[in-house]
């Protein structure tokens, strides 16, 4: 049953990569024809250089004008499957990396169009693997599948046809020993499963306790601990150590095993060949080219197995992919939604529900107005629903009831260009492209000049730190900027924000990593970027928020408490509490 | 990679009966082509049936002994390999365990766990395939040569004309596709970041509207990244028909040397035959070779970089004297116009600092991000080693005392909070081994970490998963502050480990351990201007500077940094309130 379900999905995935492939069918086509020329002209010369043998009775007995022609067939058919092989390779070369091109422009395109609710949901790892490394095995079985399956086949359907043609009762010597070293493969190869099986397993319990002791080295130098600690790896090691060289041991027998099955089919043809020479069914030369098909015949077998594996791994692969591009998108913008340059900043929610589990609710009801340069503050514990609100006002999600308006047009008749473009975002998780600081200041408004780009940079105190960088604002920002302290990363994510004077404003803990004194300073330059933009601030710290016009205390996905910073003291409800919390200190 | 060779000694009997019997299985299938060749030139000629089959038996055993010899060697070689992963392991993961903390800022984390992982395991590999075949390879390449002479000289010249020419061309090809492959690979890691960062971006390049602009630059990255697979495959698509090529013309050349020598009677047909074989076998041979060295130097590559991790000296020298403290109110720690800079670091962490804190006195210290707070404190276990100045604990300069003896008396909590998988009680033993039920429960309630660890399943036998995920951050921070605190240290040291924690509760901590000793010298580091507040000694850093020192009160009068972090946090008018 679930054999058939497998069979199936994997028939469509089969089909799936064959519709990528149609492009270049001319090139499979070209393949396939260039496999059997080369295929053929490969195995023809065994039988002229057989046939040459026979020219060569003895002493005297030469037969060097049939030797000769032999010799310049054997060139000409060398010369044409050197040629033939080339172009066959260029052929599958060319489809195989176009097509996982495609492919991965497709699985990309796939990614920019993804809802957050599936992206937020995935392992970022997981996703990317599907686009980079599980692309590229399919690509080598595909290429392996091409070069190797097909001339395989012919090579094994060519071999018994020639040596059919030659002499039957060898033959069959051959057809019957051979698939004893696939048994002998297949067995050896189970056996050896289970224990590479038990190897994996010790080796992610080491890479496990690897990571944890090289991670928090310092931990261990700081209490002494050094020999626990390499005790504990030792043990690991040595069980590593002793299965590793099982199943290292025992796949090795795997070549000479298969090599000696080998051996035996080309003695029985020796024997039965050279009875046979004797009792003058066959020649001497016909014998040699017996022997060299014999060499040939249980090649391609052991390469097919091979590939078998490699191409079932490939389709594997090719599968996930597929499940990636297969995802649905985000729900494309409305028909005739529009798109105004910019926005007065009057938003409305009315009786939002959200929730990111359909079980689980998170925000109910929620409604709110914020008037057009308003300064909106949200507070309240984690989990309360803070990001979750930011989420809905730049759309990443869509709410589940209710709706949220700008400018009295519902959000989701606009098109998320047009949305996405009124709001300036500063989030506490700083992201930063690879690319150099300009790139990254000036994302949002690339045409920028540079006076301006410097002006900005300096009311948001980047401009110094900048500048005593080998390369100022040419400076590569690799890996996230893991050269960048977090605050400086924050500043930096500010200062891309304040270069493109957006008409609403999103501030979700944005200043969280830079230290008080600082915050104090670009607060006045946020202050005059915020003057008659209406703004939505997530703060931890209450100092932050305190001359916002709206507070809103949130609590498990409800507003509780709504007022401005006097009210809300004054109202000594759950915001005076989580105020005066800061000041415990003063009690010690 | 040579200096990894002493983990080899070890296993040098098997390092040199791998190759041998791997030479003895080669020298049995050379002998196949000559015993054919006997079948065909004495067996058929003579129609002696008897002597076909023993020749064919001759070639049975040749197989079995050649069988016998292979996994013998392979398992010698298996063995060798393996043995020798496990040695450079250990000798690797012990290394990186006693590598000073500004050694592992040069290296980084990451790369050292890719060296005690994927790298290692090349080497293995490389040293299993290097056992095998750099004897065999070679051996039957020139063994096959040497028989062909065996069998005629004249002819076997062709064999010296067209092993050279197909050497060339194979390690030609090979070694002008390695450096393109690099360049394939380095085109993949641009749309891997590119992947990547559309991934954890993915917020902020739709709030800026960059998905055709991204998509657009993945497109390029990607054709860049075909054209160039494209290119090698058309370089190393070339390896196959060239030598396919070269050995038929060779073949021809000896089908009319041999047509020749047989005409004059020195050679049998059987002979030819023979060198017909000892021609193919040696095309397969070199193939071999030269993937090998391929794999040969990927690993070396690689065993470079475990030779670079190994080959590290420390950088600090350990001291001899004992720490030992007397009951007294002396000095604890002591600094004299220390300067610090890092390693590679132009500016300075830290500069000219001078202070003093005695036994059993609460120290502050407060400062901006990148102000040198945390740098200060990793001096007092000698983390790092100063630039100038002299660092003194109990009136010892650190440079003169036993690491292992000094971090005996220190319990310093880093701002990252990092446990271990093992139970809560395990992670707690690290810092006192012999602690029992009682100890447990005292760091646990100082720490304020006692009421959630109660509530587990288990108490203290809670097992904790890999880097502790299964706490949360505040809970993480509260085990590792209990984890200080149950070494009963003389000086503890706070390094902004109360991040996680909310007000409340970093006051009750506070409150807890001033209460746990009067001979603890404890040095409180955060941005919280609460948190140090009442300390009896308050450090104000600026950009590695100490700009501020003394209590409190005398700061908010005098201070201008102090008063502007303490306003920045307590607004005037709040305060007062």
């Amino acid at each position: 049953m679930r054999k058939q379900e497998r069979n199936s999905s994997q028939k469509a995935t089969v089909t799936r990569i064959i519709r990528y492939i149609g492009r270049y069918r001319i090139y499979l086509y070209l393949s396939l024809i260039l496999a059997v020329v080369t295929v053929l002209l490969t195995l023809y010369i065994p039988k002229l250089t057989g046939r040459s043998v026979d020219y060569m009775i003895g002493k005297g007995k030469v037969d060097f004008y049939g030797v000769r022609g032999i010799i310049y067939k054997i060139i000409c058919c060398a010369a044409i499957t050197g040629a033939g092989q080339w172009l066959m390779n260029l052929c599958n070369n060319k489809m195989t990396f176009e097509v996982v091109r495609d492919i991965r422009n497709d699985a990309f395109a796939k990614i920019e169009k993804l809802p957050l609710s599936f992206i937020d949901a995935h392992p970022y790892g997981d996703i990317e693997s599907r686009v980079i490394a599980d692309a590229d095995q399919f690509a080598d079985g595909l290429l392996m599948g091409f070069t190797q399956l097909f001339s395989g086949v012919v090579t094994i359907i060519g071999t018994l046809a020639f040596m059919l043609s030659v002499n039957v009762k060898i033959t069959l010597a051959v057809v019957v020993i051979t698939p004893v070293s696939f048994l002998v493969a297949g067995f050896i190869s189970k056996r050896t499963y289970s224990m590479f099986k038990k190897q994996t397993a010790i080796r992610g319990e080491q890479t496990g306790l690897i990571n944890e002791m090289v991670e928090g080295q310092r931990v261990v130098k700081a209490y002494n601990q050094r020999a626990h600690v390499v005790a504990n790896f030792d043990e690991i090691n040595d069980r590593l150590t002793d299965t590793t060289l099982k199943a290292v041991f025992y796949s090795s027998i795997t070549n000479p095993a298969t090599r000696f099955v080998n051996s035996l089919v080309y003695t029985s043809v020796g024997i039965v060949g050279a009875f046979s020479v004797i009792g003058g069914t066959l020649t001497v030369g016909q014998l040699t080219a017996f022997l060299s098909y014999a060499n040939q015949y249980t090649k391609p077998f052991n390469e097919i197995s091979g590939v078998v594996t490699e191409l079932q791994n490939a389709i594997a692969c090719a599968a996930r992919v597929f499940e990636l591009i297969d995802e649905s998108a985000q729900i494309p913008d409305a028909e005739g939604a529009a798109a105004p340059q910019t926005f007065e900043g009057h938003v409305c929610l009315d009786q939002v529900d959200f929730s990111y589990m359909k079980d689980v609710p998170l925000i109910e009801n929620l409604s709110l107005e914020a008037k057009p340069g308003q300064k909106v503050a949200i507070v309240g514990p984690t989990g309360c629903g803070k990001t979750t609100l930011i989420n809905l006002l730049m759309r990443f999600y869509d709410v589940c009831g209710g709706s949220i308006s700008v400018d009295g047009t519902d959000i989701r008749m606009l098109t998320r260009d047009a949305l996405r473009g009124g709001y300036g975002m500063v989030l506490q998780d700083t992201w930063l492209k690879s690319g150099t600081i300009r790139e990254n200041i000036t994302m949002g408004n690339p045409d920028v000049s540079e006076e301006e780009m410097i002006r900005v940079a300096k009311t948001c105190h980047i401009h110094s730190f900048v500048m005593k960088l080998p390369k100022g604002y040419d400076t590569l920002v690799s890996d996230n900027g893991e050269d960048f302290s977090q605050g400086q990363k924050q500043l930096l994510c500010i200062a891309r924000v304040m270069m493109c004077h957006p008409s609403m404003l999103i501030l979700d803990e944005a200043t969280s990593s830079i230290d008080t004194r600082t915050e104090l300073k670009i607060q006045d330059a946020f202050g005059r970027m915020m003057e008659g933009h209406t703004s939505f601030i997530v703060a931890h710290r209450l100092s932050t928020i305190r001359t916002a016009d709206v507070i809103l205390v949130m609590k498990d996905g409800h507003i509780i408490e709504q007022g401005n910073h006097r009210q809300l003291m004054e109202a000594k409800g759950f915001y005076y509490d989580l105020y005066q919390s800061q000041f415990l200190g003063q009690a010690i | 990679m040579k200096s990894l060779l002493v983990y080899l000694k070890k296993y040098r009997k098997e390092s040199i009966l791998a190759p041998l019997f791997k030479m003895l299985e080669a020298t049995f299938e050379l002998l196949v082509p000559l015993v054919m060749a006997a079948v065909i030139d004495t067996g058929i000629r003579n129609h002696d049936r008897h002597y076909v089959i023993s020749m064919c038996l001759v070639l049975v055993l040749l197989g079995v002994v050649g069988l016998a010899a292979s996994i013998t060697a392979q398992y010698f070689a298996a063995k060798a390999a393996t043995g020798f992963a496990g040695a450079l392991r250990h000798a690797l993961f012990d290394k990186i365990q006693s590598l000073t903390f500004s050694q592992m800022d040069t290296f980084g984390t990451d790369t050292l766990i890719t060296r005690l992982t994927s790298d290692v395991n090349q080497v293995q590999n490389g040293v299993n395939l290097f056992l095998r075949l750099f004897l065999r390879s070679p051996f039957v390449v020139f063994g096959a040569m040497i028989m062909a002479f065996t069998v005629d000289a004249r002819s076997a010249m062709l064999f010296v004309i067209t092993i050279p020419i197909l050497s060339v061309v194979i390690f030609g090809i090979m070694l002008t596709t390695m450096p393109l492959y690099k360049g394939v690979q380095a085109n993949l890691d641009r749309i891997m970041t590119s992947t990547r960062e559309n991934l954890t971006g993915v917020r902020v390049i739709r709030a800026f509207r960059k998905e055709s602009d991204e998509t657009r630059r993945f497109r390029e990255n990607n054709r860049t990244l075909a054209a160039s697979q494209k290119f090698v495959g058309r370089i190393s698509g070339l390896m196959n028909p060239v030598t396919y090529v070269i050995i038929n013309l060779s073949t021809c050349a000896l089908i009319y040397v041999g047509a020749v020598r047989i005409d004059t009677g020195i050679l049998k047909a059987g002979q030819v035959v023979a060198l017909l074989n000892y021609m193919s076998q040696i095309l397969i041979e070199l193939i071999k070779l030269a993937n090998l060295i391929i794999q040969m130097t990927k690993a070396a590559a690689c065993g470079d970089r475990i030779a670079a991790v190994l080959a590290v000296q420390p950088d600090m020298e350990n001291g001899e004297q004992k720490l030992s403290v007397v009951e007294d109110d002396g000095l604890a720690v002591a600094f004299r116009d220390v300067s610090l800079s890092y390693k590679g670091n132009a500016g300075c962490a830290l500069e000219h600092i001078s202070f003093e804190a005695r036994k059993g006195q609460t120290v502050g210290i407060i400062g901006g991000t990148g102000s040198g707070k945390s740098s200060l404190v990793n001096l007092i276990p000698r983390f790092y080693d100063v630039s100038e100045g002299e660092v003194d604990v109990f009136g010892i300069d650190v440079r003169k005392l036993d690491a292992a003896s000094l971090r005996d008396h220190v319990g310093i909590v880093l701002q990252k909070a990092e446990l271990f998988k093992g139970s809560i009680a395990d992670n707690l033993r690290w810092g006192n081994a012999e602690a029992q039920s009682q100890d447990f429960e005292q760091a646990l309630e100082t720490s304020q970490a006692k009421e959630y660890v109660d509530k587990k399943p288990g108490g203290v036998g809670y097992m904790l998963e890999q880097n502790g995920r299964n706490l949360s951050g505040g809970q993480r921070q509260r085990l590792t502050i209990a984890r200080a605190l149950i070494k009963k240290p003389d000086i503890l040291i706070l390094d902004d480990s109360a991040s996680a924690l909310d007000f409340a509760t970093d006051a009750k901590l506070r409150m807890a351990i001033r209460k746990m000793s009067h001979s603890m010298t404890t040095f409180i580091v955060s941005q919280r201007a609460a948190s140090v507040q009442y300390a009896d000694l308050i450090l104000v850093l600026d950009d590695g500077k100490l700009v501020g020192k003394g209590t409190h009160e005398e700061l908010l009068r005098s201070n201008e940094v102090y008063q502007e972090i303490y306003y920045s946090q307590f607004p005037k008018e709040a305060a007062h309130a």
